[in-house]
Formats: C-alpha cells, sequence, structure tokens
C-alpha cells in the first residue's frame, strides 16, 4: 500500500472521528442522564444542518462564524423539546420516551421533506477548496476546523460537567436521581437541561459538517448509526469514551475502506466493534462518573 | 303626459320579460347538459415514492404527470370521448415495491383506466406485474431497467431509453466527443455505487470501453451512503487516469465530484452514466465543480422552442426542471393521445392504439415513436455538460446545443 495514501487515511480518519465524536458526545450525555436512547438524535441533526443551511443562504452568516448561534438555537429546541413534548408525553416511563423520541423522529423528517423536498442540499464557503499541503498530503481546511473546534468543544463540555455546579447537579441526577431530589436539585429541569445540552452539541456538528458533507432530509440517517456504535463502543455515558470511540471508529472506518474497499470497509468498524465489547463489556470507558 | 315612473316600469316590464325570455331560450345553449349526462372522468393511477428516500425524484415525476393531465383538461379533455376530462388518483409508494402493486390495486378497484409511474425501477417492476392482472395499460415514466418492458407484459409501455438502450448509447456518444477532440483520453477509472444498478452499468461499461480505444484500470465500488471518498480519489489520483466515470446515487455523486476537486486529481475529464447529483440545481449550488462534466442522461430537445417555455413554467412555479418532470409529463400525454386515437378507454383498444402509436406531440430528441414489445425504439439518451452554469446538449450532433469542452481546461 503507498504509504502516502495510509498516511492520508489515517489522517483523514481521525479529522472524520473527531466530528463523530461530536455527534456521539450529544447522544452519550442524554442517556448518561436520562437513561434512554435518543431515536431523535439523526432527526435533529439533520434540523441543525438545515438551520445552518438556512443561515448562510439567507442570512450570509459562514457556519463555522454561525456555530454559537446553531448551537443556542438547537439547545433551546431540545430543551423545549423535552420540557413542553417529551417529558409529558413520557410521563418519566423509559420505555415511552423511546417511543416518544422515535415518533418525533418520523415528525421531523417529514416536516423537513414538505419544507424542503427530498433533494440534496450543498454549500461552496470560502474554504470548501481550501487545502493545507503537508508534505506529499493535502489536507482539507474544512476537516482541520472541524477536528479543532470539534476537540475544544468537548474539552468545554467536560469542564462544565466537572466543574460548575450546574454540572455537578446534572452528574448526581444521573448517578442517583432521588438523592438528587433530597439535596434540592429538579430532576425533571435537569432531564431538560441535559436533552438541550445533548442536542446543542448536535447544533456544533451541524455547523461543522455543512462546509464539507451535504444536506438533506435524511442525512441524519448517515451520521447516527455510527453515532450509536461509537456510544456503546465509548460506554454509555461516557464522555472520554465517545471522544476515543469516535476517534478509533474514525480511522477503523477509513483504514478498513481503505483495505477492504468501501463496500466492505464498514466490516472493519463491525469487527472493532464486536472486538472491544468481548474484552471490555460495558465499553472502553463504561459511565459518566 | 306619462308617467316618468310608470314608462320606467313599463320599459323594465318589457326589458325584463325580454330578458327573461331570451335567458330561457339561451339556458339549455348555456348548460346543454342540465338533464343530460356528462362524459365520465377517465381516471389515471400516478404512483411515485413521494416521501423516503426517494421522496425528490418521486415528486418531480409527479409534478410532470399532474401538469400534463391540467393541460389536456385545460385543452377540452380527450375529444375523441366527448372531451372526458382526466382525474388523477395519486397514490404515494414510499419508496416499497409492495406498496406500488397495492395501489395499483386499490386504483383498479377505484375504476382507474391508465397507470403511470413510477420512478424507480423495482417500484415499477411490481406496479407494472400488479396492472397486467387486470391488463390495464400501463405508461413507465422513469424506471429504466429492461425487465419492465423486457417481460412480455402487453400492458407496458416506455416512451423513455430502457438501460441498455442507454449505455448503449454511452459509449458511442464518449467515443465522438473523444474523437473529435483527437482521442486525449486512453485510460479510465470506473467509480460506482455497488447496487445492482452501479454494478450492472459498471460492467457493461469496463466491456464496452475497450472497444473505443479506452482502457478501464480499475472499477471502485462504494457503499450507499458513503460518508467520505477521500480513499477513493487518493486511489485514483494514484492511477492517474484520463477520465473518471462515475455511476452512483446523488449524494455520493457530489461528494466524490466535490473530492475529486478537492484533491486536485487532474484529468481529462468525468464522465457519469445516468449520474444521480447531475441537475441544474448542483450546477448553481457547486459551481467550481459541475463545470466542464458531463453526464450521459435524459433530457429534452433543447432546440426545440416548446421545451424552453416548459421549463419556464416548470421554474415559475419554484420548482427546478430534472428529466423526472419531463417524463412524468410525456408518460400522461402518451396515454391521453392512446385514448384520443382509440376514442375510448377500453383496455384492449387502448393497448392497440399503444402498439401502433406514433406519439410526436412532444419535444425529446428522438426518432419516431415506435413500440416492439412496448419499449419505444425511437429512444435515447444524450451527453450532457455543464457550461457556465448551464446543461448543454453536446451530443448527438443533431440535437447538440454546444460543442463539448473536452478536455477539459486545466486549473
Amino acid at each position: 500500500m503507498n504509504a502516502e495514501i495510509l498516511a492520508a487515511a489515517l489522517i483523514n480518519g481521525l479529522l472524520t472521528g473527531a466530528v463523530y465524536a461530536l455527534v456521539a458526545l450529544g447522544l452519550t450525555l442524554i442517556y448518561g442522564v436520562l437513561h434512554i436512547v435518543n431515536f431523535a438524535h439523526g432527526s435533529l441533526l439533520m434540523v441543525g444542518m438545515f438551520a445552518a443551511y438556512m443561515m448562510a443562504t439567507q442570512a450570509g452568516i459562514d457556519p463555522y462564524l454561525g456555530l454559537p448561534l446553531v448551537a443556542a438555537f438547537m439547545g433551546a429546541v431540545g430543551w423545549g423539546l423535552y420540557r413542553f413534548v417529551i417529558g409529558p408525553v413520557s410521563r418519566g416511563e423509559d420505555r415511552a420516551i423511546l417511543l416518544a423520541t422515535l415518533g418525533l423522529a418520523v415528525v421531523l423528517d417529514n416536516l423537513a421533506l414538505v419544507l424542503f423536498t427530498g433533494d440534496t442540499r450543498q454549500l461552496e464557503t470560502d474554504l470548501t477548496f481550501s487545502m493545507v499541503e503537508v508534505g506529499p498530503l493535502l489536507l482539507s481546511v474544512p476537516r482541520l476546523i472541524s477536528f479543532g473546534v470539534a476537540l475544544a468543544l468537548a474539552a468545554l463540555l467536560w469542564a462544565f460537567m466537572a466543574l460548575t455546579d450546574t454540572g455537578r447537579a446534572i452528574r448526581a441526577v444521573a448517578k442517583e436521581p432521588e438523592g438528587a431530589k433530597l439535596m434540592g436539585i429538579r430532576p425533571d429541569r435537569i432531564f431538560a437541561l441535559a436533552y438541550g445540552i445533548g442536542i446543542a452539541c448536535l447544533g456544533a456538528a451541524a455547523c461543522l459538517l455543512l462546509p464539507s458533507f451535504y444536506v438533506s432530509p435524511y442525512v441524519g440517517n448517515v451520521f447516527v448509526l455510527v453515532a450509536f456504535t461509537i456510544v456503546v463502543l465509548g460506554g454509555m455515558g461516557s464522555f472520554p469514551g465517545a471522544m476515543v470511540g469516535g476517534l478509533l471508529i474514525g480511522v477503523t472506518e477509513s483504514l478498513g475502506g481503505l483495505y477492504l474497499g468501501e463496500s466492505l470497509g464498514p466490516i472493519g468498524i463491525s469487527a472493532v466493534f464486536i472486538a472491544v465489547l468481548l474484552l471490555r463489556p460495558t465499553g472502553l470507558f463504561g459511565a459518566v462518573r | 303626459m306619462n308617467d316618468p315612473s310608470r314608462a320606467g316600469m313599463g320599459r323594465l316590464t318589457r326589458r325584463t320579460a325580454l330578458v327573461a325570455g331570451a335567458a330561457t331560450l339561451a339556458a339549455p345553449l348555456a348548460a346543454p347538459r342540465i338533464g343530460g349526462a356528462q362524459p365520465a372522468a377517465v381516471k389515471v393511477g400516478v404512483i411515485h415514492p413521494v416521501t423516503g428516500a426517494l421522496a425528490f425524484s418521486g415528486s418531480q415525476c409527479r409534478l410532470g404527470a399532474t401538469m400534463a393531465i391540467a393541460d389536456i383538461n385545460g385543452a377540452g379533455g380527450i375529444k375523441a370521448m366527448g372531451g372526458a376530462r382526466l382525474e388523477a388518483l395519486l397514490g404515494d409508494a414510499q419508496g416499497r415495491a409492495e406498496i406500488a402493486a397495492s395501489l395499483v390495486d386499490q386504483m383498479a378497484e377505484a375504476g382507474a383506466s391508465g397507470f403511470t409511474g413510477c420512478f424507480a425501477s423495482p417500484l415499477g417492476l411490481a406496479a407494472t406485474t400488479a396492472a397486467a392482472k387486470y391488463n390495464i395499460p400501463f405508461s413507465i415514466d422513469s424506471g429504466i431497467v429492461d425487465a419492465i418492458t423486457g417481460r412480455g407484459l402487453k400492458n407496458v409501455f416506455r416512451l423513455f431509453p430502457s438501460l441498455s438502450m442507454t449505455i448503449g448509447g454511452a459509449m458511442p456518444a464518449l467515443d465522438s466527443i473523444n474523437k473529435t477532440a483527437g482521442s486525449p483520453a486512453k485510460t479510465a477509472v470506473i467509480v460506482h455505487e455497488d447496487g445492482e444498478f452501479g454494478t450492472n452499468t459498471a460492467k457493461q461499461q469496463a466491456a464496452a470501453l475497450g472497444a473505443i480505444g479506452i482502457k478501464a484500470l480499475e472499477l471502485m465500488p462504494h457503499a450507499t451512503p458513503t460518508r467520505d471518498f477521500t480513499n477513493i480519489v487518493l486511489k485514483i489520483k494514484a492511477l492517474k487516469p484520463d477520465l473518471v466515470m462515475i455511476t452512483n446515487y446523488q449524494n455520493e455523486y457530489v461528494l466524490l465530484s466535490r473530492t475529486l476537486v478537492q484533491q486536485r486529481v487532474d484529468l481529462v475529464g468525468t464522465y457519469s452514466i445516468l449520474g444521480g447529483g447531475f441537475n441544474l440545481k448542483f450546477a448553481k449550488e457547486a459551481p467550481t465543480v459541475a463545470e466542464n462534466m458531463i453526464d450521459f442522461n435524459h433530457w429534452y430537445s433543447v432546440k426545440d422552442p416548446r421545451s424552453a417555455a416548459f421549463r419556464k413554467r416548470v421554474e415559475d412555479g419554484g420548482n427546478i426542471i430534472t428529466f423526472e418532470v419531463i417524463f412524468g409529463y410525456f408518460a400522461i400525454k402518451l396515454l391521453a393521445d392512446a385514448w384520443e386515437r382509440a376514442g375510448t378507454a377500453d383496455k384492449e383498444k387502448t393497448i392497440e392504439a399503444l402498439n401502433t402509436s406514433t406519439f410526436s406531440d412532444h419535444f425529446m430528441p428522438y426518432g419516431p415513436t415506435k413500440f416492439v414489445g412496448g419499449q419505444n425504439q425511437g429512444s435515447q439518451a444524450v451527453a450532457l455538460q455543464i457550461q457556465k452554469g448551464n446543461m448543454e446538449v453536446i451530443w448527438p450532433e443533431a440535437f447538440a446545443s454546444k460543442p463539448a469542452v473536452f478536455p477539459r481546461p486545466k486549473g
């Protein structure tokens, strides 16, 4: 195998993996606190990407510059969805929450279809074709930016969870909701906040993806299965697990495609996934502490 | 002295009487069918995937079909049937073959005299098989596989080219374009989606390239969806082909094309066959990528003035013009023409009218219409190229709007 191609595949895998990790971070946070799998995760990523797309095409705001806006918007959407839809509909029952998020996914996908049709849209920004030359390699500037910002946001989220009172409250509810209630923490508010933060991560990921990817009503499905894989691989509810898992899956996907062909490449992801779970059934890093 | 008011009343009274009398006489003329029978509407089943992954293309086909029905009704309906209007029975196949077939059963029960649909070949295969149970004529729009008309079903008709006709035309087109430019393309890499459509097309391409002096260096399949094409593009770059030939669906077409530009792959050109993402929207949203890309695909005759008016009408409605709209439109027009010539919606007589159809009221770049086994032998696809943001026909010469830009300019 050509060394240049191998090096490019490795780097590319890391760059892509960082964005996968950001998508998975939101999912693992929601699982860690609410103990449910958010089936609307892919659909909400799609909503974030359309929000970023509309902001760029209608208001002329570059996706990178608009990242705080889209993240805040999606955070508010997530908070509102839990507070006024998922929470009331499910009445605290885990199974009902699952069904509520599944129903939400169906509604969002079809609403997007009605509003935007099934057509694929893409954005050419000033940076779309900007490449950095590293020896014989050409590295995409949008991907480098995505990598750096994704890592920075993950660090920010970790710091928020570890060092702030709100972060401690979220972790307390995740670990022991009844005990947290006794300490004066309102679990229902924390659930909505955690869901909002998880969806805000999707808003950030959407802005990082848009310059190098397309958007359509079904784009969420392209990433959500990978995100679920990463969450389980890394340990459900684990932030370090989501980050390491994302990078690992990104590299595995890239190298798998290189050696097995792009048709068989996904086998590499499944192989790594099974191997890790056989050795560590709870995933690489376990639950949120 | 006349009392003015009485005179007015008298005049009104006489006027009123005259008007009333005239109205009474005219009433049967104004509403000649009051108390008589309106010709029954001719029901047409219009089946497409308007939700699901194929929603965009299905909706485009449906748009064309409903435009045609509106035009036919606006022009007075099927005149040979007393001005019978067409009534669309709209069905959403949701991208699933069993639903397409079920819709046929439902619509047959509702009295459909004909069908059109279904954009995708698997849906078309299922729906035409279901329609064959009732022997109801089916005018296929975009389903391309040969089997749709190749199974011997007497009720199925396709005005547009089949897959083998399309691929059979793609190689001579490439040969002509290459030779006109002095044969700069001698090698090619074929990138294709790994399903039936992509794999079959790629194999046929690879087998046919040798005959036109181009060597196929490698076939590179990929899954749908594929999130990143960097590996594939780097392998292409290492092989240094003159051409990259692409057969895949919309999203992957867009990503692959963009990655080829990002990685600065030096090519004589790109040549796709039925490129999923090749359309005017692609040209508008990604001008850097789309410029000078070539696709062998379905299109209208740019030289026919009716096509410009049609395109404007579609775009004024806030839609984009794609071949699906045109196919949906003329698939209905073909059926209507058959009913017009048969003078009835009787199934057997309609099928007979379709078999002998020489339908020419279209602006497609086709030869004379002639159906053999349900397939129009006069149909063909054309070679298209994005030039300065517009889609130009570059082959065949009879329908070309611009010469090909080939090889594409460096940088």
